[in-house]
């Protein structure tokens, strides 16, 4: 679970709060989405929880402890963090790349070896074919797997996604929201995604925050901003678009929760 | 020509000694160099101070450096070492800057939210990713260090230069040729091997 508690974030040098004063909470296990337009702060706030922005004022508890009470390294070390850089190492092989924290954690050589063939099947790459492979020789769609491979490699508290899918094209990108939603649902990981995309946003999110500005404008279930919306800005935003789309979809995806129940 | 048939191994013991001088003073300018380069490269205010500092003194004529390196160490192969690693560093700490900085960002930011430690950062991504391009920035700075070792034959330190100056005072025009001959296919040999270096280093790491 991850706490936000009158959250404020700035940048060095800026006179405006990057985040002003955000309070909401992220059940265990859940998956919220940071959905807003570019600049609105919803990657800063990410960033406050694995400390790669520092805290203005608030509190932000991951499991009820507060990260500012944490040495830095060792939190990020329990915290997943998939970029949409996507960040390989590009000199070491893909098993090296996912075995960097269980490394820095020091654990042993065969269980890392076994956590790692466990780990590329999970995210759906064969292990005898990948295992040796560099980053330059994979593709974005398989680069971007082997990112989140790594992010889960030592059983994190709390996953952190920052855009993972914005630079793959539309095809790959709804595979892999697919796969990620499953992953996500099997390890029960708790986790915070940040998109600009509404579409992106409502296929994955238990609950979605809308943030502009700095600010918090509507934290709720895809349905509720579609039925409730707090401001013009919340309707505007999930109304972009194909809407049409949108109210199928979130229909179709409450069908099929009520026959699996 | 002739005399690199004559004395085929008075030129090699001076190229060996050649090597000698140019390798101490190689590893004694990474040493310097590569602290002092990744010190600037995480210090934007500094590195413009440092890299200028260094920059003036690369513009010093090098005969003039080792005129006043003589009067302070004497002669010997003290002046030509110390001038040789003063000259280093501007290439060198240069390279190292640039190659801290043409480190791909995506990657410094994921090992900083894996949990690398500033140490783990640096060691296991920054400087790996960076040694083709410092290993680039050695090959250039040794060409240049074994053209200017041969000046260590003026200052009594020894070297292929030995067989140029003493060429010029006794008027063997082959003695100077051989010198000359001797330091180019030094500088070429080197250049290929550090090129091969430089190659190995890079091919794992591809681009993304």
């Amino acid at each position: 679970m991850i706490s936000f508690r009158h959250v404020t974030a700035r940048y060095p040098g800026s006179s405006r709060n990057a985040v002003d004063d955000i309070s909401f909470d992220v059940g265990a296990g859940e998956l919220v989405v940071l959905l807003g337009p570019s600049g609105c702060g919803k990657s800063t706030l990410l960033r406050t929880v694995n400390r790669l922005v520092p805290l203005e004022s608030g509190e932000v508890d991951v499991d009820g402890i507060g990260v500012a009470e944490l040495d830095a390294v060792e939190l990020r070390r329990g915290i997943g963090y998939v970029i949409q850089a996507i960040g390989l190492f590009s000199h070491m092989t893909v098993a090296q790349n996912v075995a960097v924290v269980p490394s820095l954690l020091g654990w042993d050589r065969t269980d890392i070896d076994g956590r790692v063939d466990e780990l590329l099947g999970m995210v759906g790459l064969d292990p005898s074919l990948y295992r040796e492979r560099y980053p330059s020789q994979l593709s974005g769609g398989e680069a971007q797997r082997i990112g989140v491979a790594r992010a889960i490699a030592a059983r994190p508290r709390a996953l952190l996604m920052d855009e993972p899918f914005g630079a793959v094209d539309a095809v790959v990108r709804a595979t892999l929201q697919r796969e990620l939603v499953r992953i996500v649902r099997e390890l029960k990981t708790t986790t915070i995604f940040v998109t600009h995309d509404v579409d992106e946003a409502f296929r994955l999110a238990d609950r979605v925050v809308v943030m502009r500005a700095g600010r918090v404008e509507q934290v709720a279930q895809p349905e509720g901003l579609f039925d409730n919306p707090a401001t013009d800005y919340v309707r505007d935003i999930v109304h972009a678009g194909d809407d049409v789309y949108r109210r199928y979809y979130l229909h179709a995806r409450e069908l099929l929760r009520q026959s699996s129940s | 020509m002739n005399y690199l048939t004559t004395h085929p191994m008075r030129v090699v013991a001076l190229t060996a000694i050649h090597v000698e001088i140019v390798g101490a003073a190689l590893i004694v300018a990474l040493l310097l160099a590569v602290p002092i380069g990744i010190f600037a490269a995480r210090r934007a205010r500094v590195e413009p101070w440092l890299l200028g500092t260094l920059g003036a003194i690369y513009t010093i004529p090098s005969l003039a450096l080792l005129a006043v390196l003589v009067q302070l160490l004497g002669l010997g192969f003290a002046p030509i070492f110390v001038a040789l690693v003063v000259y280093a560093q501007f290439m060198l700490a240069r390279n190292v800057v640039a190659a801290i900085h043409g480190v791909d960002r995506a990657q410094v930011d994921a090992a900083r939210g894996l949990g690398m430690s500033q140490a783990q950062i640096l060691m296991r991504v920054e400087f790996p990713l960076a040694l083709p391009v410092m290993i680039g920035g050695v090959r250039i700075a040794a060409i240049a260090m074994i053209a200017i070792a041969t000046l260590g034959g003026y200052v009594g330190g020894g070297g292929l230069g030995v067989l140029i100056f003493n060429g010029l005072t006794l008027h063997q025009p082959q003695m100077i040729v051989a010198g000359s001959i001797a330091a180019s296919v030094l500088a070429v040999a080197v250049d290929a091997l550090l090129r091969l270096a430089e190659r190995a280093s890079g091919e794992r790491g591809g681009a993304r």
